[in-house]
């Protein structure tokens, strides 16, 4: 076995698989990261940078950087944390998020964030953009209004081929996701339930779901996001 | 010392975060212990009869008349809170800010499935209504607001705390639990 390799987060030493990034070595070592696209397995997309951490004085995406020998990793600061509450703020007012008639309400991880950083009102002004709703495959709807473009269904959801269901159709500020309606009509109930999943905030929606779990019964109504990741060492 | 004044106002809202305040229960005792009422539906005040303290405002400015009460507040107010998810963001009435005014009152009261009879095919526009803004308005893109306690509606506990905090100039409690956005 490749020997790890050793390194150090807000002053705690960890260590790391060859090649493996700040990210993932962080949940190895029990120490959390703040991040909305990064999943588990993926090709990491470093899209939504709040995995913002300082190193060498730099701001790097823990998930795109791998570790170094002896590298120092700044994570838990001030500047860090209100960094981040800040690109939760723009994600907020760059959509249309209403959460109170949201079906992915208590179960999202942008407003779990939200919750975490204690964001009383977004310090930008709401822009309220036009977005497009998209009803037409048959199990699922695509909520455009709280899309955070973090590419996680794009690349996890994929046909037997492995063709992606999901892409990115137009630029910029039009930039938008999309359901290959061929593709969606094949899609099983199990990938449809995956898809929700995945999907971070409440842009993808089972049909005839939603709404079925009780305030106060749902996974981030008690627990602030990233309390279940513990010290390993 | 005399006690802190507070008023209270629904502008687009539903009230709810009126009843969110009522939530507290038997704190209420305390509360009126604490603070005095002015301008508010809780005590049917209908104008400022003094300069108040704290107002908390509930709800979004989606007409002119929302506009001139929440001017008023700001003027008779020391402090502004923005009350609920409404206040702070225009809430479920701004699901409607990205479609034309026009649209929203032709499908409200031409085509849509409630519109039993109206062979006049009128829409509302008597001087003495309030005109509809062209969008739902956030409250502090409107006026000066002071604090913000999200919720639909804020947590009893979150109002009462903030309250406490306002009146006695202790530090604001802020357990996880109360901080929610539904
Ligand atoms: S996706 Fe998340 S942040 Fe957006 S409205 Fe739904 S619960 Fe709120
Ligand atoms: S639909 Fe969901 S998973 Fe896909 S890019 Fe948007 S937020 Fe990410």
């Amino acid at each position: 076995m490749a020997e790890k390799i050793k390194f150090t987060i807000d002053g705690k030493e960890c260590y790391a698989e060859q090649g493996q990034t700040i990210l993932a070595a962080a949940l190895d070592n029990g120490v959390y990261i703040p991040s909305l696209c990064y999943l588990k397995d993926l090709i990491p997309a470093g899209s939504c940078r709040i995995c913002n951490v300082k190193v060498s004085g730099r701001f790097m995406t823990a998930c795109t950087t791998p570790v170094n020998d002896g590298m120092e990793v700044e994570n838990n600061t001030p500047e860090l944390e209100e960094l981040r509450k800040s690109i939760v703020e723009m994600l907020f007012v760059s959509g249309n998020h209403f959460c109170p008639a949201c079906e992915k309400s208590g179960n999202c991880e942008l407003q779990a964030l939200a919750y975490k950083y204690q964001m009383m009102v977004p310090r930008f002004p709401y822009i309220f953009p036009e977005k497009e709703v998209d009803p037409s495959s048959p199990k699922l709807f695509i909520e455009r209004n709280r899309c955070i473009l973090c590419k996680r269904c794009i690349r996890s959801i994929k046909d037997e081929s492995g063709k992606s269901l999901f892409a990115f159709k137009k630029r910029g500020n039009k930039l938008m996701i999309n359901l290959d309606h061929e593709l969606a009509a094949t899609m099983t109930d199990e990938m449809a339930e995956e898809a929700m999943e995945i999907c971070p905030v409440g842009s993808i929606l089972r049909k005839e779901k939603g709404f079925d779990q009780p305030i106060g019964h749902r996974k981030f109504d008690k627990q602030a996001i990233g309390s279940d990741i513990k010290s390993v060492i | 010392m005399s006690k802190p004044i507070v008023a209270t106002t629904s502008l687009a809202g539903c009230f709810g975060c009126h009843m969110s305040l009522l939530d507290i229960d038997e704190r209420i005792l305390e509360l009126i212990e604490l603070v005095e009422f002015n301008k508010s539906p809780v005590d049917d005040i209908k104008v400022f009869t003094k300069q108040c303290d704290i107002g908390l405002i509930e709800g979004g400015c989606c007409n002119s008349e929302n506009v001139h009460v929440l001017k008023e507040f700001r003027k008779n107010c020391k402090i502004l809170v923005s009350l609920g998810e409404c206040a702070i963001m225009g809430g479920l009435p701004a699901l409607r800010n990205g479609i034309p005014v026009k649209e929203c009152l032709q499908e409200a009261y031409l085509d849509g499935p409630t519109v039993i009879e109206n062979s006049g095919k009128i829409l509302p526009n008597d001087d003495e209504l309030p005109m509809i803004l062209d969008k739902v308005y956030p409250c502090h893109e409107i006026v000066k607001i002071d604090y913000y306690l999200p919720g639909c509606a804020p947590r009893a506990d979150l109002i009462w705390n903030a309250l406490i905090a306002l009146v006695t100039g202790d530090e604001l409690k802020l357990p996880y639990e109360v901080v929610k956005f539904d």
